[in-house]
């Protein structure tokens, strides 16, 4: 039976109801109940045939219940009470199929991102053709306002990309020439050629649906128990309305009985909640894989970072630059000429910073000579150019004036690398480079101290020096340095033996010993490219710490919002069971009450699907924050 | 070894699940059956060589649920 079926039954039914009332009324009684027996046969049959079919299987069925009532209710001649119950019954499963639908949305919404169509270039030209007939090395356009069907590095233009679908961060990227782009991501303005490397099930973004799909039926403990006790609970319930019978002899009380204790909303209570909690976190870019990790994250009290990569951005940036006799930016594209060819991490950091402030690079630098552990010369536009350490400078025979010493001591008792550039032997200014906190680390700290995170600990492989200045600046309670991965898992082990429910964020292959030994491992996931995704327990999609503080808030609200659905539940079929031992229910209205139940438990989890941790303004601001960062991406 | 996935109507029970993956494990050439309740879907690893895709599809349908659409790989 499918839906469109139930509906027209279902109307069918509702239709000779009223016909009954009409019946009733116009005091034509026969009429009445042969009308009343139609319904119930119209609206039983398809349950009757569904409680079969399980039997079959040898499962006990809510169906199974209903059907035995209806025909005990047929049978004592209580016709309206047979066709409201089948009535309610249909009715009511088609409302819970619309309103879990509703649960489930959010996952919905993620795959109806997934692109249909691609353009490639096939035999000459420019066609059109279903996305899974892409093949890896077809040439892929797509234009403003397209998906991207396709997994691979852009081979000419340019674009502004949405990459909502794999990150949760709605803020465009700008991407160029041989940047990764991923398939299912939107080109807000632009126009790019894209070489397909990974396509259909490969792509990043079908992973994702498949890992949020297996979470969603990862089954919590909640769940697991709530299922086992819905096994016994029903039969035993069979035996009870039999010992109901026995002591009373009333047979409406029984099928009462029987069709009150269905356990409905008893069974969809924990699921739902954490099908709408999964849903939400995987809409704001955390992917958290199943209803057991959910409930473990609520339960996390002390939080483990690694600083490179996780508090940190991970790789260098400029954070300051000081320039003597000449304009900063000249500074910097003199400079970034200079290191351009550079495999250096701090030239490529400059290199980097004079890209994002737009400074058009000429790439005419000559005699460029590397030397190595100090630095670079060159000879740009006519200038002999020097950027390096102070002993670079010594051998070249430029002389360090006092104030510039004094100034270059200070940026690196904050933190930084000071690198010092000559121009004609003469000091022309100093860029400091280190490795930035992340913009949003801050506040997304402050954020879960707040939801209920007793301690905060760094590990880092890093020297103390630097490790104590992040510590500092982000308050965190201990900060351990100089570690080995080893040494990571042992402090974790230890925490964990101390009693601490301890939830581990790293960023790579170092610290998946790490992330595997604690209670819950977060891993960031870099756009969906790391295999941290498969071992991870809980995937930050940006690479975003608030994303994390939005999960340990949103498993909070989960696991309540399944409290409070389970309680309900509970509490509802316990008041009605006691409502027909004392004869106050009956059949037709504790089936209404019994439906309203299974549709409240459901509308309460659907709150979890708009469920957000930030205020609004707190949330703006972090946008702003993402926005500065992306181009350093 | 082929893997195929049906995506069906939404379920509504949690029993249909048991009912599904009863029958369709039964069936010879079939190595794993998973059912996603909640994203409505049935994935099916089996062997090309014993039974066919559509052979499953009719298996699926005679229990009485209808397969909205399906996808080999």
């Amino acid at each position: 039976m499918n839906a469109k079926q139930t509906v027209r039954i279902t109307s069918l039914s509702a239709i000779l109801l009223g016909a009954a009332i009409i019946l009733h009324f116009a005091g034509w009684h026969e009429a009445r109940q042969i009308t009343l027996i139609a319904a119930t046969f119209i609206a039983g049959t398809p349950i009757a045939i569904k409680a079969w079919k399980a039997i079959r299987m040898k499962a006990f069925s809510i169906e199974l219940l209903v059907t035995i009532a209806v025909i005990g209710a047929l049978f004592i001649g209580e016709y309206v009470e047979s066709a409201a119950v089948t009535f309610l019954f249909l009715f009511g499963a088609l409302l819970e199929i619309r309103t879990m639908e509703k649960t489930r949305s959010s996952l919905k919404s993620l795959t109806d991102l997934a692109p249909l169509e691609a353009s490639v270039w096939r035999g000459g030209e420019w066609v059109t053709i279903p996305v899974e007939e892409v093949e890896p090395g077809d040439r892929v356009i797509v234009r403003s306002g397209e998906k991207i069907p396709v997994d691979g590095p852009i081979i000419s233009g340019t674009a502004s990309i949405n990459e909502a679908a794999i990150t949760g961060e709605s803020v465009p990227a700008s991407k160029t020439l041989d940047d990764q782009v991923f398939s299912g991501t939107l080109i807000d303005h632009g126009y790019i050629e894209v070489l397909a490397e990974r396509i259909g099930d490969d792509t990043a973004f079908a992973r994702i649906i498949e890992l949020v799909e297996e979470a969603q039926e990862a089954k919590s403990k909640t769940e697991k128990f709530l299922e086992r006790f819905a096994n016994i609970y029903t039969p035993s319930i069979v035996i009870l309305s039999i010992v109901v019978y026995l002591f009373t002899r009333n047979i409406e009380m029984t099928l009462t009985f029987l069709v009150i204790a269905c356990p409905g909303a008893l069974v969809i209570s924990a699921p739902v909640s954490i099908v709408a909690g999964i849903g939400n976190g995987a809409r704001h870019g955390v992917l958290i894989k199943g209803g057991d990790v959910m409930e473990q994250l609520a339960k996390i009290d002390t939080v483990v970072f690694d600083k490179t990569g996780t508090l940190t951005k991970g790789r260098p940036g400029v954070t300051d630059i000081h320039s003597w006799n000449m304009d900063k930016d000249e500074l910097l594209r003199l400079t970034a000429e200079a290191e351009f060819m550079s495999e250096h991490h701090l030239g490529q950091a400059i290199v980097r910073e004079a890209k994002k402030r737009f400074i058009q690079l000429q790439h005419k630098a000559q005699n460029t000579e590397v030397i190595k552990g100090n630095g670079i010369s060159a000879e740009v536009e006519g200038k002999q150019l020097a950027a390096g350490n102070r002993k670079l400078m010594e051998s070249q025979g430029t002389v360090i004036h006092p104030e510039i010493e004094a100034y270059a001591a200070q940026r690196e008792k904050a933190g930084n690398t000071a690198v010092f550039i000559s121009v004609g032997n003469e000091i022309a200014g100093i860029i400091s480079i280190a490795d930035q906190i992340r913009p949003e680390a801050e506040a997304a700290l402050a954020k879960l101290r707040k939801n209920g995170i007793k301690q905060m600990i760094m590990l880092t492989g890093d020297n103390v020096h630097t490790a104590r200045l992040v510590g500092e600046q982000l308050g965190l309670d201990q900060v351990h340095a100089e570690l080995l991965p080893e040494d990571k898992v042992a402090a974790v082990s230890k925490l964990k033996e101390q009693g601490y429910r301890v939830a581990m964020a790293g960023d790579g292959i170092n610290d998946a010993p790490a992330i595997a030994a604690a209670d819950i491992g977060l891993a960031m996931g870099e756009g969906g490219t790391d295999i941290s995704m498969e071992t991870a327990d809980i995937v930050l999609m940006a690479d975003r710490l608030d994303q994390f503080s939005h999960a340990y808030a949103l498993s909070k609200a989960t696991v309540r919002n399944m409290k409070q659905n389970t309680f309900f539940a509970v509490g509802t079929v316990f008041l009605l069971l006691i409502g027909v031992l004392f004869g106050k229910v009956f059949l037709a209205s504790g089936m209404l009450i019994h439906e309203a139940s299974v549709l409240l438990v459901i509308l309460n989890a659907i709150r979890l699907i708009r469920y957000t941790s930030d205020k609004p303004s707190n949330r703006h601001q972090n946008e702003v924050k993402a926005n500065e960062s992306a181009p350093a991406r | 070894m082929k893997k195929v996935v049906f995506l069906m109507e939404p379920f509504s029970c949690p029993s249909c699940i048991k009912k599904i993956e009863g029958a369709l494990s039964r069936a010879k050439g079939v190595q794993q059956v998973k059912v996603l309740f909640h994203s409505s879907k049935i994935r099916v690893e089996f062997d090309e060589s014993i039974i066919a895709a559509d052979d499953l599809q009719a298996l699926i349908e005679n229990l009485g649920y209808p397969v909205l659409s399906k996808k080999i790989s």
